[in-house]
């Protein structure tokens, strides 16, 4: 594994309160005054975000219009677009960080989403609610149905989350396809990073959602 | 039909003498700009903004024009407390070159003191955007902090921040794309054959008849407008019902029917048909991408602008899906761009309209630049 010790993060001087746990760690892994795309922007809190503490030129794409008309009715920069059919139009190396959070496990061609992340971003940060977890091992093991969990939450025939995928998953294609993990943490039930940082097998047991940040190599 | 020409009125207006170089490679003797402002310019001169009007808008924004009466066109967008706040932002509207309010066009008068009528020469919106620059220069503005319009005042805002990237610091292209298409070009056309065959066109000489072509201008009108609205909105206004309730002496007349006569008989008392010629002829040479070799990020190139582009669902006639491809265009380039498609039923006319989305969009989007730019109150 291919990792590189991580540098001080900045302390956080302000974040929204009820901003989402992995949106708090990935703003940390984003260096101040890059330019950053944060693709699934939601309600846009990680852009004003990086933007208000970071200095950050930070966009986003945003799939749900109610969203996108939110942001930019709250003068953030969005844009109405999807991962799978925006990316491909931006040139090669136009930001230093492009961001998915929880939707590479909804998104049509994940290889090349994350593909053209590092065509067009210096770095990529993912991130993704984890199949290898042992509650959903355990449910499918003794149940021998699609495991039903808070996060994995919906049935298998109506959820959008078509490419459900595992920590050791995302490694082996970040290996496949010759992409550097400079950084990677699992996230435990309580939403406290795992301890596990060493140990891809146990972080890939009791993580229930993973975080990479990515460079080509 | 017999009708005087539209009413003189005076309008607030800058004269250029110097000569004004068409695209066309005609050169305008002299060049008149009418023009009007709300607001106060601030001491940095920063927190101007263009409104670019449509094909039959003027330069009365946000007040009763001079020759209709009527309020403002766009008095629910511009205004004290509006989302372009005259409380914060310079805000200036010029009547359009080709126009008929004040601004050099086919009703104004040759030096030699006869009007210009037919003879007036073909202007593009790039011609429109170089008047507007004229006086934005008069008024002492270096950059503008935005440039903003609907329809063909989208078009003018793509060609501002294409043609003088420099000189705005946001672009809000509303209802509008990079060209314009077969079928707009198709509609535009229908107007402009009802105008030539009113006998009272006089091949453009109308003036010198002592009347105006107004029953072709009014079709042109009536067919224009249908393309401004939409189905489900003609249906939920109008549908199928009769005007006088069902049949009467007089015949039936469906109301859809009688509302468009009523836009056509109005419009001919407030434009100028050979205006009307030149400024349609002017939206369908409109191709921004051909003019940068077939590929329109080009013409965005290195643009630092921050863009905001606005769609409605139900404008088929600038659909959404130009919009789309406007935003790609600026992701090609790398720009800073927003996009929002507001749902509505109200067609293409809707920009004009009480839509509180699109109202929340642009005052946010220019909220947000504002505090970019560092323009305080």
């Amino acid at each position: 594994m291919n990792q590189i010790s991580r540098p001080a993060p900045e302390p956080i001087k302000f974040v929204a309160k009820n901003m989402r746990l992995d949106l708090r760690l990935i703003a940390e892994m984003i260096e101040p005054g890059s330019r950053v795309l944060d693709i699934g922007s939601g309600d846009g809190s990680l852009i004003e975000t990086l933007f208000r503490t970071r200095g950050c030129d930070a966009r986003g794409i945003e799939i749900d219009m109610a969203e996108v008309t939110r942001s930019v009715a709250h003068g953030l920069p969005v844009m109405h677009g999807d991962a799978d059919h925006d990316l491909a139009e931006y040139p090669d190396g136009a930001f230093d960080f492009v961001v998915l959070s929880r939707t590479l496990q909804a998104v049509e061609r994940p290889r090349e989403v994350l593909r053209h992340m590092l065509r067009i971003g210096t770095r990529a940060i993912v991130s993704f609610p984890n199949f290898g977890h042992w509650l959903v091992r355990l449910q499918l093991l003794s149940t021998g149905r699609m495991p039903m969990t808070s996060v994995w939450s919906r049935a298998w025939y109506e959820t959008p989350n078509i490419h459900p995928c595992t920590i050791r998953d995302c490694m082996a294609l970040c290996e496949q396809d010759g992409y550097v993990i400079e950084q990677w943490l699992a996230v435990d039930d309580a939403g406290q990073r795992s301890p596990w940082r060493r140990f891809p097998g146990l972080a890939n047991i009791f993580g229930e959602q993973a975080l990479f940040r990515l460079r080509k190599a | 039909m017999d009708l005087p020409d539209l009413p003189e009125a005076e309008h607030q207006n800058v004269r250029f003498a110097d000569g004004f170089v068409l695209d066309c490679g005609t050169t305008l003797p002299e060049l008149t700009v009418a023009y009007r402002t709300y607001g106060t310019l601030d001491a940095a001169r920063a927190n101007a903004v263009l409104v670019c009007h449509a094909l039959t808008g003027d330069q009365y924004v946000a007040e009763p024009s001079p020759v209709t009466g009527k309020e403002g066109w766009w008095t629910q967008v511009v205004g004290p407390g509006r989302p372009v706040d005259t409380d914060r932002y310079f805000v200036i509207c010029a009547n359009v070159l080709g126009g008929c309010m004040g601004s050099t066009g086919p009703r104004s008068l040759r030096p030699d003191g006869s009007r210009w009528g037919t003879d007036f020469p073909p202007v593009t919106i790039r011609d429109m955007v170089r008047a507007q620059k004229r006086l934005v220069e008069h008024l002492g503005i270096e950059r503008l902090f935005a440039v903003i319009g609907g329809s063909m005042g989208g078009m003018q805002v793509l060609e501002w921040a294409s043609t003088y990237p420099d000189a705005l610091f946001a672009a809000v292209p509303i209802a509008a794309a990079s060209h314009h298409s077969a079928q707009n070009i198709a509609f535009h056309e229908v107007g402009r054959q009802a105008i030539f065959a009113d006998p009272e066109y006089h091949g453009g000489r109308y003036h010198e008849h002592g009347t105006i072509p107004a029953r072709g201008l009014a079709v042109a009108r009536m067919a224009a407008h249908i393309t401004y609205l939409s189905e489900e909105a003609l249906a939920r206004k109008f549908g199928r019902r009769l005007q006088n309730g069902g049949l009467s002496i007089f015949g039936d007349m469906f109301q859809v029917e009688s509302y468009l006569r009523h836009q056509g008989s109005t419009f001919v008392r407030r434009f100028d048909a050979n205006s009307y010629l030149t400024i349609t002829r002017a939206m369908d040479y409109f191709d921004l991408a051909a003019d940068h070799g077939d590929d329109l990020a080009a013409a965005f190139a290195g643009t630092k602008a921050r863009f905001c582009v606005v769609s409605f669902s139900s404008d088929w006639l600038f659909p959404t899906r130009e919009s789309r491809a406007l935003v790609r265009a600026l992701n090609r380039a790398a720009a800073n761009v927003s996009f929002v498609e507001i749902p509505t039923d109200k067609g293409h006319d809707a920009f004009l309209l009480d839509e509180p989305d699109f109202h929340r969009t642009l005052a946010g989007f220019l909220a947000g630049c504002a505090e970019r730019a560092g323009i305080v109150r």
